[in-house]
């Protein structure tokens, strides 16, 4: 893969300007936040490229963005933002991505460290057992096909009406656990039959789910509103999205877009950017269709929670009330969203699309919990299982410059296949409980796709966004044991 | 000389193969095989059950990512490796083959990676004088 050789134009530290000149057929410019020592890798393969790419997508307004943590993806790169106006703009499954509503959801505890390190193993153990994870894993929920259409539907309140999790989990999960306008009948019989023995399961690959403590706490105030009081506190992080399901839906609709652009004679200069206008019947009904990938991937996190909490539950043996296993929030990162925007001075209507990139509203704003209206939206950044991850806030300038957007992790150095050659599975296993974290995984060898190296430093990912002022960071925490598929 | 099927390429998130053929249809074939071999130890499959597959597409290079994501299907929501594939009928856009594997078994069967999607990103058919050549990337 060659390097991307083009010119940035630095605005200032942390933005990169790709001018709409670089490449004709381009709507608007292209901006990348970054630092400079950033740059290097993000430059060594065509990611830059993608983002002047998606330029090119019809309705797409002010900028095609990136965040720090972009790398190479198929068609628009991870880590991409892109909005388009509703009246005259595209969507694009290439866009969200196919793991729809791949996310993250954050629960608080009482517990400190203390408590937990000596019954590590005990909790993770029980964790990997009451967890579905794996390749092909199956679900502990059997869902009939009538219930499966429900769940697309109602996304995590379907969990909860089972159930699984409390009714306050909804108020602190994006858009209540629930996209609007699911319509089961965009589903395909394929995706339905790789969806209902999946559902409410980890999976696998980068997924999984992370016990951590609280290293660091930068903003005390906002964190205590949050449940985070002090360093050594027990956090439960669950990191995973729609699974075969959500990745049928993509390649179902993506099908349907690739004949939409020639039928509607849109332009594009790469063919996983496939798109139709957001207003004719392909678009709608992809919309529809993302909605019931995303719904399912809610419950598959809702799911999981109560699963997580009836683990501490049996290994402490105190109820999760007792444990104050509250649930800070729930964020998605491959989604596309209706949302309203100031563009040029005028409030507008645009479809944000965010692959790999997290929806970070200022304190305010009318969509975020009641409970964090003072705060802003709280911002989930996981990091590799080595290091560490970050707890942030949405800002006003978010609002102002990234359409209410931010990072969403550390982002790849290394190919699976670099990570596989230059490290052993069984050595990431040991040089991490060397560092006394418990991890337990389906696949071993696996985890050399997932160790450290393979990844960008999380820090210096969150320390650009937090800079370049589109996010503030509120605490820290790093991992004390991990189960993987 | 020893005759090339597929090799195994690095892609940033992902991962890709190259697979090549005489003919197109040894390159549907081996591509298939690769994908394959991505997620499991391919000479552990053994042939204990047979499918039929019938694909339609609009050109050659969708046809391809059809008939990859129908193998991914497969194995996705009825847990089948297959090891062998006789493609009957191949023209630019319509495809008719017969595959042989069976039922993944976890005791028998070693997981390398779960395989979610084959993507039009890079996609490529080539043909020189050796014969054809094609590049795809998956998403994992």
């Amino acid at each position: 893969m060659p390097r991307w050789q083009e010119q940035l134009i630095k605005i200032d530290d942390y933005h990169w300007q790709i001018p709409q000149s670089y490449k004709s057929g381009m709507r608007v410019p292209g901006l990348i936040y970054a630092s400079e020592e950033m740059l290097k890798s993000i430059s060594a393969e065509q990611t830059p490229e993608q983002v002047a790419n998606v330029a090119f997508l019809p309705g797409i307004v002010k900028f095609s963005l990136a965040m720090p943590d972009i790398h190479w993806g198929y068609g628009f790169p991870i880590g991409g933002v892109a909005a388009m106006d509703i009246k005259d703009g595209v969507i694009s499954p290439g866009g969200v991505g196919y793991d729809i509503n791949c996310g993250v959801r954050l629960l608080r505890t009482n517990l400190s460290e203390t408590e937990v390190k000596p019954k590590i193993n005990e909790l993770i153990s029980k964790l990997f057992a009451n967890v579905p994870s794996g390749l092909g894993s199956e679900g502990k929920i059997k869902v009939s096909q009538k219930e499966m259409e429900q769940l697309m539907v109602e996304g995590a309140r379907w969990a909860v009406r089972h159930g699984f999790g409390w009714e306050e989990d909804l108020d602190v999960t994006e858009e209540d656990g629930c996209v609007k306008g699911a319509d089961p009948s965009k589903i395909s019989d394929k995706a339905i039959k790789r969806g209902m023995p999946q559902a409410g399961t980890l999976g696998s690959g980068n997924h999984f789910l992370e016990i951590q403590a609280v290293k660091e706490i930068f903003e005390p105030k906002i964190a205590s509103i949050m449940g985070i009081n002090e360093i050594g506190q027990i956090l439960v992080l669950i990191h995973t999205g729609s699974r075969g399901f959500g990745h049928q839906v993509c390649t179902d609709h993506l099908r349907v877009m690739e004949e939409a652009v020639s039928k509607y004679g849109i332009k594009i200069p790469d063919r996983q950017l496939a798109c139709a206008p957001l207003e004719s019947q392909e678009g709608k009904d992809y919309l529809a269709a993302m909605a019931c990938a995303a719904n399912y991937a809610w419950n598959n996190r809702q799911c999981i929670t109560h699963w997580a909490r009836e683990s501490f539950s049996k290994i402490f043996g105190k109820n999760p009330e007792e444990l104050g296993m509250r649930q800070i929030y729930d964020v998605c990162h491959n989604i596309a969203k209706m949302e309203e925007h100031i563009v040029d001075g005028q409030k507008i209507k645009v479809c944000v699309h965010r692959k790999g990139a997290t929806r970070a509203f200022p304190p305010g704003h009318k969509d975020i919990p009641q409970r964090y209206k003072e705060i802003g939206q709280p911002v989930l950044i996981p990091g590799d299982m080595g290091r560490c991850s970050f707890i942030a806030v949405g800002t006003q300038k978010a609002m102002e410059e990234s359409f209410g957007s931010t990072c969403h992790g550390a982002g790849r150095v290394l190919s699976r296949g670099a990570a596989r050659r230059s490290l052993k599975g069984k050595d990431v296993l040991r040089e991490l409980e060397r560092r006394g974290i418990t991890v337990k995984a389906g696949n071993i060898p696996s985890l050399a796709e997932e160790a450290s190296q393979a990844y960008k430093d999380v820090t210096k990912v969150i320390d650009v966004v937090h800079q370049a002022g589109i996010s503030k960071k509120v605490a820290m925490a790093v991992p004390v044991g991990v189960i993987k598929g | 000389m020893i005759k090339r099927t597929f090799e195994i390429i690095d892609h940033t998130a992902d991962v890709g193969i190259i697979a090549y053929g005489i003919d197109v249809r040894e390159l549907f074939s081996n591509a298939a095989l690769a994908l394959f071999s991505l997620i499991t130890e391919t000479e552990s499959i053994e042939e204990k059950l047979r499918r039929d597959l019938e694909i339609m597409s609009e050109d050659r290079d969708s046809l391809l990512i059809e008939w990859l994501n129908e193998l991914i299907y497969l194995f996705d929501a009825e847990h089948i490796l297959f090891s062998r594939f006789d493609i009957e009928n191949l023209s630019s856009n319509q495809l008719k083959a017969t595959c042989y594997g069976e039922s993944f078994d976890p005791l028998r069967h070693k997981i390398k990676t779960g395989v979610k999607a084959a993507t039009y990103h890079m996609l490529k058919i080539d043909k020189d004088s050796g014969g054809y050549k094609a590049q795809v990337i998956f998403d994992v």
